[in-house]
C-alpha cells in the first residue's frame, strides 16, 4: 500500500524547523500554528478515512451526520475535489480548509503587488461563488441558481415562485445584460460587500509553502 | 570408581530436581492461598481489604507527578478543547441569516432570498468537517494529560529518562504481574458462575433458591470485577431498582453489566448466542429467569414488548436491565434513547455510569476491536474506576408520549453523570442519517425565504 501520504512519517517538530528556511517566492505564506493543531487536523483526516488509503472520498464526508443533513452539504463536499477527481489527499484537504483563516489587521498593510493570500475576503467570496457555479464556467446562470435554490428549500416552495426569486436575483446583480452573474458582478452585490464572514472564528492556519513541500 | 562417581552425580541431580519441583509446588500453594484469602474471600463476602485503595492512591500520585513533568517540558500550548475549532457565535439559523441580510432592504415582492444566504450553510458545513458532535462519540475520549499508557498517547514526545523509566516499569507491572492475575480471577469467576447457577437450578422453588441464586450471581460478578480490577463507587443506594421495575443506564461497554450486577441482581435481556456465551446464558437462566430471545424473535417488536411486559408485571421477578442507546458510546455523552424501552410500562429506574478515563479507557469500539482484544485491553490498563449514581424512579406522565419520556430520562442521566446530552441516534455509528432531518432544515430555511403563510400555497404541486 504505497499510496500513504508522507505526512504520516513526518514528525511534528519537522514542521516548525522548516518554516524559517523556506524562501518566499511570489506565493504569500502564512505561518503554521502549534504543531498540535496540524496533528489534530491530520488525526481528523485519518478518522474520516475509513478505507485507510490516505485519501477521502465523497462517501467519507457524507458519514458526518451534520454535514449530511446540510442542504448545501453536497456542494461543500464538492469543493474539496478538483475537477473530475473522486479522491482528495491530506494536502488537498488542507488547501481547501486554508481558506478559513480570520482576516488579520496587519495584512491590510501588506504589499498590494503581492498576489492574493489564500484567505482574503475576495477568495472567500470566490469560494461562495463556486458553490453556485455548478459547471465551473465562471458564470452563474439562471438554471444553476435555480438548482442551488432547490437544494436549499427542498419541496417547500413551488417552481414558479422559485423561478421568480431567481429572476429577481439575477436582475439585481447582472450588469452586462447576459442574464447570468459573473464573479465581478457577484462581489458587487449589495450586502456581500459588508459581510464580515467568519468573525471571531479561530480556525487553523497552514502554510501554503508547507503544502507544496508535502509532495506525494 | 568412575562408575560410582557417575551414579552419585545422577542421584544428586535427581534429588536436586525433586527439591526444585517441591519448591515450585510449595510456591504455587502459597500463591493460591494468597489469592483465595486476599482476593476471592473478600469478593465472595463483599468486604474489602484495602489493597486496591492503596494501589489507586499510589497510582494517582505517580500520574500527578508524570503530568507535572510533561507540563514543565512542553510549555507550548496544547490545544485540546474542541471548542477552539468552532466559531464563537453559534446562533440559530434565523439569527444568522438576519445578520447576513442586515444591510439590504427587503424586496417588495417574491421571496426574501439573497446570494449571501449560502454563507450560513457553508460555514456550518466547514465547521462540521473540521469537528462534529457525533462522530467523535464513537471513538475513545482524548485525555487532558497523559496517563502513562501508550494507547492514549496521541502526541508522543520524548520528555525525560525518568518518565520513560516509570512508563517502562508500568508496562512491566501491568503486563507481567497484573494481567495473569486478572485473567486467572476472571476465569475462576466465570467457571463458578456456570457451576453455581447450574447447581442452584436443581433446587426446587423455595425462597432459599432465590436467595442462593442472588448470592451466587453477585459473588461471581464480584470475582469478575476483581478480575478486571474495577473500583466502583455507588451513590444514592436508596434509589436502587426494585423488583418489577426497569433499570435503564447509559451504555459504554459490556463491562457495564458487571459493574451494575456487583450491587444487585438484574434480569438480563438479549439475544441468545451459541458457544461460550450460550453456556453462560443457559446456566444463568436456570437459577433465575432472564430473558433471552432467539435472533428471529428480536425483530418482532410486539413479541419483545409483550415478553418484557409480562416480566415486569410479575412483581416477584428481578428488575430488567436495559440500555436504550442500543450501542456503545464513548462515555462523554448520552445519545438518543430508543423509545421501545419506555413503552413497556412500569417504573423506570435511571442509572448513570461514568468511568474515570485516567485509569483506563472502558469504551468498546466494536469497529476497531473484537471482544477478545477489548478484554485484553481492559486487563492491561491500570484499573477501571467508575461512579454509579442511582437516580430516583420515574414514571411516564399524563399526556407525555414515549419519545418525550425517553428524552426526559436521558437528560436526567446526562445531568447526573456530567455527560453531554445529544439527540443524535447512536445507530449513526453504522447507518446513514435519515433524509427527514435534511428536509427539516430545508423547511426551516424556506420559511425564512417566503414566510410560513405564503409558503404553503406552493406546496400542493
Amino acid at each position: 500500500n504505497g499510496s500513504k501520504s508522507v505526512v504520516r512519517t513526518l514528525r511534528p517538530e519537522a514542521f516548525k524547523s522548516m518554516i524559517p528556511t523556506i524562501p518566499v517566492t511570489n506565493m504569500v505564506c502564512f505561518f503554521a500554528v502549534s504543531h498540535s493543531q496540524i496533528t489534530r487536523l491530520y488525526s481528523r483526516f485519518t478518522s474520516l478515512d475509513k478505507g485507510e488509503n490516505g485519501t477521502l472520498s465523497r462517501e467519507d464526508f457524507q458519514r458526518i451526520p451534520e454535514l449530511a443533513i446540510n442542504p448545501l452539504g453536497d456542494r461543500i463536499i464538492n469543493a474539496f475535489f478538483p475537477e473530475g477527481e473522486d479522491q482528495v489527499n491530506f494536502r488537498g484537504f488542507m488547501r481547501t480548509l486554508a481558506h478559513f483563516r480570520p482576516i488579520e489587521d496587519n495584512e491590510k498593510n501588506k504589499d498590494p503587488t503581492a498576489s492574493e493570500p489564500l484567505n482574503s475576503r475576495t477568495n472567500k467570496l470566490l469560494f461562495a461563488f463556486q458553490l453556485y457555479d455548478l459547471d465551473r464556467d465562471d458564470k452563474i446562470s439562471r438554471d444553476e441558481l435555480l438548482q442551488v435554490l432547490r437544494m436549499m428549500v427542498g419541496v417547500n416552495i413551488s417552481d414558479e415562485q422559485l423561478g421568480s426569486i431567481a429572476d429577481r436575483t439575477i436582475q439585481e446583480a447582472d450588469q452586462n445584460g447576459d442574464n447570468s452573474i459573473s464573479f465581478n458582478e457577484f462581489i458587487k452585490v449589495g450586502n456581500l460587500q459588508h459581510i464580515n464572514v467568519w468573525a471571531g472564528d479561530h480556525y487553523l492556519i497552514l502554510s501554503y509553502i508547507l503544502l507544496s513541500v508535502l509532495q506525494d | 570408581n568412575i562408575l560410582n562417581s557417575c551414579v552419585i552425580k545422577d542421584q544428586e541431580r535427581s534429588v536436586a530436581m525433586e527439591d526444585f519441583w517441591a519448591i515450585v509446588l510449595a510456591g504455587l500453594k502459597v500463591w493460591v492461598c494468597l489469592i483465595v484469602a486476599l482476593l476471592m474471600v473478600p469478593a465472595m463476602f463483599g468486604f474489602s481489604l484495602g489493597i486496591s485503595e492503596t494501589y489507586m492512591k499510589i497510582l494517582v500520585k505517580i500520574l500527578e507527578w508524570a503530568t507535572l513533568r510533561i507540563k514543565t517540558v512542553n510549555k507550548a500550548e496544547r490545544m485540546i478543547q474542541s471548542s477552539s475549532f468552532n466559531s464563537e457565535d453559534d446562533g440559530s439559523m434565523e439569527e444568522e441569516l438576519r445578520g447576513l441580510r442586515r444591510s439590504r432592504p427587503k424586496p417588495p415582492v417574491g421571496g426574501d432570498f439573497t446570494l449571501s444566504d449560502c454563507f450560513y450553510f457553508y460555514r456550518r458545513g466547514i465547521e462540521d468537517i473540521i469537528e462534529d458532535e457525533v462522530t467523535q462519540r464513537f471513538s475513545s475520549e482524548e485525555l487532558v494529560s497523559w496517563n502513562l499508557l501508550t494507547r492514549t498517547n496521541i502526541d508522543f514526545q520524548y520528555i525525560s529518562l525518568k518518565l520513560t523509566m516509570v512508563w517502562g516499569l508500568g508496562v512491566f507491572i501491568r503486563y507481567c504481574i497484573l494481567t495473569p492475575l486478572r485473567i486467572m480471577l476472571a476465569s475462576i469467576g466465570l467457571t463458578w458462575l456456570v457451576i453455581g447457577t447450574t447447581a442452584v437450578g436443581f433446587l426446587p422453588n423455595w425462597r432459599l433458591k432465590f436467595w442462593l441464586s442472588e448470592w451466587v450471581h453477585v459473588m461471581c460478578y464480584r470475582i469478575c470485577a476483581r478480575g478486571l480490577s474495577c473500583t466502583i463507587h455507588y451513590h444514592n443506594k436508596e434509589n436502587r431498582p426494585r423488583k418489577g421495575g426497569i433499570c435503564v443506564a447509559n451504555h459504554t461497554s459490556p463491562i457495564d453489566i458487571v459493574i451494575l450486577c456487583n450491587d444487585g441482581c438484574y434480569a438480563m435481556v438479549g439475544q441468545s448466542h451459541g458457544g461460550l456465551m450460550g453456556v453462560l446464558q443457559r446456566a444463568m437462566a436456570r437459577s433465575c429467569p432472564h430473558i433471552w430471545f432467539e435472533r428471529a424473535d428480536m425483530k418482532d417488536r410486539h413479541l419483545v414488548t409483550k415478553r418484557l411486559r409480562d416480566h415486569v408485571n410479575d412483581k416477584t421477578k428481578l428488575p430488567i436491565l436495559l440500555f436504550p442507546e442500543g450501542t456503545c458510546i464513548n462515555n462523554t455523552s448520552v445519545m438518543m434513547f430508543k423509545k421501545g424501552s419506555f413503552e413497556i410500562g412500569g417504573t423506570i429506574y435511571p442509572v448513570a455510569i461514568k468511568y474515570d478515563p485516567q485509569f483506563g479507557d472502558a469504551f468498546w469500539n466494536s469497529a476497531k476491536y473484537n471482544m477478545v482484544s477489548y478484554l485484553l485491553r481492559m486487563v492491561t490498563s491500570w484499573a477501571i474506576v467508575c461512579n454509579v449514581w442511582y437516580l430516583p424512579a420515574m414514571h411516564q406522565q399524563e399526556g407525555e408520549d414515549a419519545v418525550q419520556f425517553a428524552n426526559r430520562v436521558k437528560s436526567v442521566i446526562a445531568h447526573q453523570g456530567g455527560l453531554v446530552d445529544l439527540s443524535w441516534d447512536g445507530g449513526l455509528k453504522r447507518a446513514k442519517v435519515k433524509d427527514t432531518y435534511r428536509e427539516e432544515q430545508q423547511k426551516k430555511y424556506s420559511s425564512m425565504v417566503v414566510g410560513s403563510e405564503e409558503g404553503r400555497s406552493g406546496n400542493s404541486d
